[in-house]
């Protein structure tokens, strides 16, 4: 089974940028991996971190945010505290003893499709090393 | 016409929310007038075969508190689930899992190697330690069986109401009676307190500042608190905005932030998460290395955030253990 073990992401995306970085990679036809199911959000401080445990607790192998780069931000701060977030909730996760590699949190703005690609391609190669979710339930 | 019959019973719990049924004072005789106290293992004698006898929804109404850990707990919720037209989950530990709840960042063995074993206090040459069965010569002697993870009631059975808080203050409890004698029931699941968060009734609230936000993060302990000023604007946590409100700020009338057991309002899932979102907010750090000298200050995140709900929340416990 862990032979063809395939990971399943759940990629919140900020719809200013990382969402249109993806929407550029698919334009320019660059190559990634089908396993990200993305999200679109208005912004990754939208994001709220019960969705994160939610994804992790049925199953996702893996979580992906992406937002924009510090100052880019369309709503002024709300990068800013996505990343505050995330910082703690990388701790909450470690000591409930959730593999905090887990949740990547990325800043790819809308003109980095190739950066994008790249970040999707990285994920899925370090979870598929990680190997599945020990939530998930078996179907 | 004979009085309505209630139960009351304990699970896990400290023995605060039958305290806090006597703490109703001369209130306690007027309940005592109208119903029929049917088990009350705290405080008067009856036998659980006495329920078993009885037939199914005879009981008008079972306050149970106490987060359920072991098979005697299981069994007796079950059977007064099945005796009682109600069911109320009376107190945080019945309500949210409380504080035995975390014991979910731990299992049945560790909890079992530090209570029996490795405590300094602990002197036990002969190695006796609990058994589910003891056989002696007058027969067999049984206890519970220990889980290794503590449930609210309402993972274990039905439940219809709540009566939040640790332990739930004397005023909500007489209006949960009242209201349930009075046959004017609320809609199922109803929370007994307030729908909104603390915050919105906080006599600290008028001191908050227009923008919140904080350079550090201070533990009540270390600190001497300002009698009038909001906590959280002070750096001391606090989780009010994450907890309902409707306790009458006992707490923070006694100089003490809020420690979440009312549990979270109604649209809310996870307190924990719901409030680790609403103090990143207010830190006040842009850079990496900020963010990680402010975040380093908050000291045991699961028992700051989950301290009544771990069990209720969307991990339920600790994993891998």
């Amino acid at each position: 089974m862990k032979d063809n073990f395939e990971p399943k992401i759940i990629g919140f995306m900020c719809k200013w940028c990382t969402y249109a970085a993806a929407d550029l990679a698919g334009v320019s036809r660059l190559q990634y991996p089908p396993n990200i199911v993305p999200i679109r959000l208005m912004c990754s401080g939208g994001l709220e971190p019960s969705y994160i445990l939610k994804a992790l607790m049925e199953g996702a192998d893996g979580v992906f945010i992406g937002g924009c780069h510090f100052g880019d931000c369309h709503y002024q701060t709300g990068n800013y505290q996505t990343n505050k977030r995330m910082a703690i909730l990388q701790r909450l996760l470690e000591e409930m003893g959730i593999d905090k590699r887990r949740v990547r949190l990325e800043w790819i703005s809308a003109a980095e499709g190739a950066k994008f690609a790249r970040t999707i391609n990285e994920f899925v190669q370090e979870i598929t090393k990680l190997g599945p979710n020990p939530l998930k339930k078996e179907a | 016409m004979a009085k309505p019959k209630v139960a009351i019973y304990w699970c896990a719990s400290c023995g605060g929310c039958e305290e806090a049924v006597v703490d109703l004072a001369e209130d306690i005789l007027k309940v005592v007038e109208t119903v029929d106290i049917v088990l009350w293992p705290v405080a008067l004698d009856f036998k659980y075969k006495d329920i078993e006898a009885m037939p199914d929804k005879s009981i008008l109404v079972s306050f149970i508190n106490g987060s359920v850990r072991n098979s005697e707990q299981e069994h007796i919720v079950k059977l007064l689930r099945q005796k009682s037209q109600l069911v109320v989950a009376f107190g945080a530990c019945a309500h949210l899992g409380g504080i035995p709840g975390l014991a979910n960042i731990a299992n049945r063995k560790e909890i079992f190697e530090t209570a029996y074993k490795l405590t300094h206090t602990t002197a036990n040459p002969k190695g006796v330690y609990p058994q589910l069965v003891t056989e002696i010569p007058q027969g067999k002697l049984t206890l519970p069986e220990f889980y290794d993870t503590v449930k609210s009631l309402d993972q274990t059975i039905d439940v219809d109401y709540y009566l939040p808080g640790c332990a739930p203050p004397p005023d909500l409890i007489m209006k949960g009676i009242q209201t349930l004698l009075s046959g004017n029931l609320p809609p199922k699941g109803t929370v007994i307190a307030s729908e909104k968060s603390l915050c919105e009734t906080c006599p600290r609230n008028k001191t908050k500042p227009d923008k919140m936000v904080i350079k550090e993060i201070k533990r009540i302990s270390e600190v001497i608190a300002d009698p009038e000023k909001c906590f959280l604007a002070e750096g001391i946590i606090c989780v009010g905005p994450a907890t309902r409100g409707g306790c009458g700020e006992r707490c923070i009338n006694a100089n003490v932030p809020c420690r979440g057991c009312f549990g979270p309002t109604k649209e809310v899932v996870d307190q924990g998460a719901k409030f680790l979102s609403a103090l990143a907010s207010i830190i006040d750090a842009n850079t990496d290395e900020e963010v990680k000298k402010i975040t380093d200050m908050i000291i045991d995140p699961i028992g700051l955030f989950y301290m009544y709900s771990l069990p209720t929340s969307i991990l339920r416990r600790k994993q891998g253990v």
